[in-house]
């Protein structure tokens, strides 16, 4: 018996028993369907979060402050305020620090914003004009802060897109004179609005020249005759400098800040964070599909359930078809065809029911502020294909064996 | 040479503990184009005797030549091919597939027999036992002497050196028995078809050529019918 009569024999038989053909496939379709979603929701969250994280710009260190510690006790990170304005200035030396692009100093504090009626606390952050292209913060309207603004110590602020619409609710905020801590402050700009970030939501704050912000706006502390700030974004060449640049930034905040044992600094990359939060990301597609697996396993044995009950069943179908010459491996063969057939097209449909049910669950999730794309994979569908087909034959071989063995006279006999 | 030859034919089985000797040393010939009764009592053997010469089982001792062929020492693969090739069943309960139309079971042996042109072959095989109008119809849509007729096509169909019919007119009323004989005369005289017919209706086994009586796994009786069945 050839394969194309194989497969018209177990069609044939597949479509006489119609609900009972469906109803095993059920576990199947189910198995696959979850194996499928929940994968491409779990690459979703992955291509959520490296999308967001890049969206901050690209080649990116931070350079935070070190802690501080006083007798013996050391403070959280960040706590103590050993980064100045001119430590930022200096990174900016094509000499020794031959891998830096740009600098970005930022000195954070939270204040009272007030426009006529509306009032709110949010997150002022001091800026330069660097911080526009090395943070990726394009303006939507207006113009962004201009080293004039920084020399001049202008009241100027430029609005991310949530406070914009809080406080002016609609209105054109361009020119429009807000108070920040009691401070007459013109607003130059609004920011494109980009959802929220692995480090915050940016369209819930407001950007103002640094030195608007030291001289006016907060009561920041000196450090070694420096005015203290919070963090620097520097921007480096490519991907491949990281080491490079943080050595380079390592030695001269070490020769400033005269180090002798540890570092008062902290230099965190971009990448490092990516590579931690996909990581994460990577654990829960794994643990998911996990799951999804054991029900296709369980799939599996409703198929081979089945087919035990399908050859009990069907014992004398067996025995007729031994007595007109169907040997062994034509019985093995028409067993083991259908539980593959079943499995396939289970698979198959349950690859459909999978994309849909990713697709459903991509439009209503929301991750950070964002919607999830849940993206359906190429190898997800072959893995779930190949997965199926394979359960078919685990599972179909067992009846298939124990139907191939009957001896015909018995089968023949059997009521 | 005869197209069956049987020598000092035994078959033993376990029934739970106790060892059955179905079968005590049966010799006999049967020559091509022969129309042959097996008759005897429940338990002497007969259906055991059938399904050895059907090829469905293996005698415990002796020898079994089928067309020059010592059947006695095949492997299942080259039983099932003999089956295939040289024997045609009919039973009493008709063993047709259920939910398959009267053609595609008529086509069943040729499926196995890896045969291209299987459809033209079973429909005149169907035509040959009057049932060409009935071909597409189902088992449960078809009387019992229908039913028969097809399973008779499908016996047919390969050609098969010997017809082995188990209690054929068992399950029918006499107008459809007598149809289903009718057929197996017409085989016998216009094809010149061995049959091998297993009976224990005196009726039936009166119409064939040669009756042989069994009893206690034994042949009590081997001869021309009209001498066995006075």
């Amino acid at each position: 018996m050839n394969l194309r009569e194989s497969l018209r024999t177990a069609l044939t038989s597949l479509f006489s028993n119609r609900l009972r053909s469906f109803l095993t496939m059920l576990g199947i379709i189910i198995g696959v369907a979850a194996v499928i979603s929940l994968m491409s929701i779990g690459k979703g969250v992955e291509t959520s979060i490296t999308d967001r994280l890049t969206s901050m710009g690209t080649n990116l260190l931070f350079i935070s402050p070190g802690a501080t510690s006083q007798s013996g006790v050391r403070g959280a990170q960040g706590s103590a305020s050993t980064l100045t304005y001119e430590d930022a200035l200096a990174l900016e030396d094509p000499v020794l620090a031959p891998s830096v692009v740009a600098v970005a100093p930022e000195a954070n504090t939270f204040g009272q914003v007030v426009y006529s009626g509306n009032n709110i606390n949010t997150r002022v952050v001091g800026v330069t004009p660097e911080y526009e292209y090395v943070r990726n913060m394009p303006v939507a309207e207006g113009s962004f802060i201009t080293s004039q603004n920084i020399s001049a110590r202008s009241n100027v602020a430029v609005l991310g897109a949530d406070v914009a619409a809080a406080l002016f609710e609609g209105e054109d905020p361009i020119d429009k004179s807000i108070r920040i801590n009691n401070v007459n402050v013109r607003v130059i700009g609004v920011l494109e609005a980009k959802g929220g970030t692995a480090f915050g939501l940016t369209d819930d704050q407001i950007l103002v020249p640094l030195t608007t912000m030291q001289a006016r706006l907060s009561s920041a502390g000196q450090f070694r005759g420096g005015s203290s700030i919070t963090q620097i974004s520097v921007q480096i060449v490519n991907a491949k400098a990281k080491d490079q640049a943080i050595a380079e930034i390592s030695a001269i905040l070490r020769d400033r800040h005269s180090v002798l044992y540890e570092d008062d600094f902290t230099i965190t990359s971009q990448e490092d964070v990516i590579e931690a939060s996909t990581e994460i990301a990577g654990i829960l597609t794994v643990f998911l599909g996990g799951i999804a697996a054991i029900s296709l396993l369980v799939g599996g044995i409703g198929i081979m359930n089945i087919m035990l009950v399908s050859v009990t069943e069907r014992t004398r179908e067996i025995g007729i078809r031994k007595a007109v010459g169907a040997r062994k491996r034509d019985i093995l063969a028409q067993f083991l065809t259908e539980a593959t057939l079943l499995s396939l097209t289970g698979g198959i449909v349950g690859i459909l029911v999978g994309v849909g049910i990713s697709r459903l669950i991509g439009g209503v999730s929301v991750f950070g502020g964002n919607e999830i794309r849940a993206v359906v994979g190429a190898d997800s569908v072959l893995l779930a294909t190949l997965f199926s087909i394979a359960v078919g034959l685990f599972f179909g071989i067992f009846p298939a064996q124990r139907a191939a063995d009957l001896r015909p006279i018995e089968a023949l006999r059997y009521e | 040479m005869a197209l069956i030859e049987v020598q000092d034919l035994t078959k033993k089985y376990m029934m739970g503990e106790v060892e059955v000797r179905a079968l005590r040393g049966v010799s006999l010939d049967i020559q091509e184009g022969e129309m042959v009764a097996i008759m005897g009592p429940s338990g002497s053997g007969k259906s055991t005797l059938m399904n050895v010469l059907g090829c469905l089982d293996q005698p415990t001792a002796g020898t079994y030549r089928l067309d020059g062929v010592d059947v006695s020492s095949l492997d299942d693969d080259a039983l099932a091919r003999i089956r295939n090739q040289k024997i045609g069943f009919v039973f009493q309960t008709f063993n047709l597939l259920p939910r398959t139309s009267a053609l595609a079971n008529v086509e069943l042996p040729m499926v196995y027999a890896g045969r291209s042109n299987g459809k033209q072959r079973a429909l005149d095989a169907l035509a040959a036992v009057g049932l060409s109008e009935r071909a597409h119809h189902e088992p449960t849509q078809l009387s019992g002497g229908e039913q028969q007729r097809v399973a008779i096509a499908r016996a047919l169909v390969n050609e098969p050196s010997i017809i082995l019919a188990d209690e054929p007119t068992g399950n029918l009323d006499s107008k459809a028995g007598a149809e289903i004989m009718a057929i197996f005369h017409q085989l016998h005289r216009d094809r010149g078809q061995t049959v091998i017919m297993v009976t224990h209706d005196p009726e039936i086994a009166d119409q064939a050529q040669r009756i042989i009586r069994l009893h206690d796994g034994r042949i009590e009786n081997d001869g021309p019918a009209q001498e066995v069945s006075a």
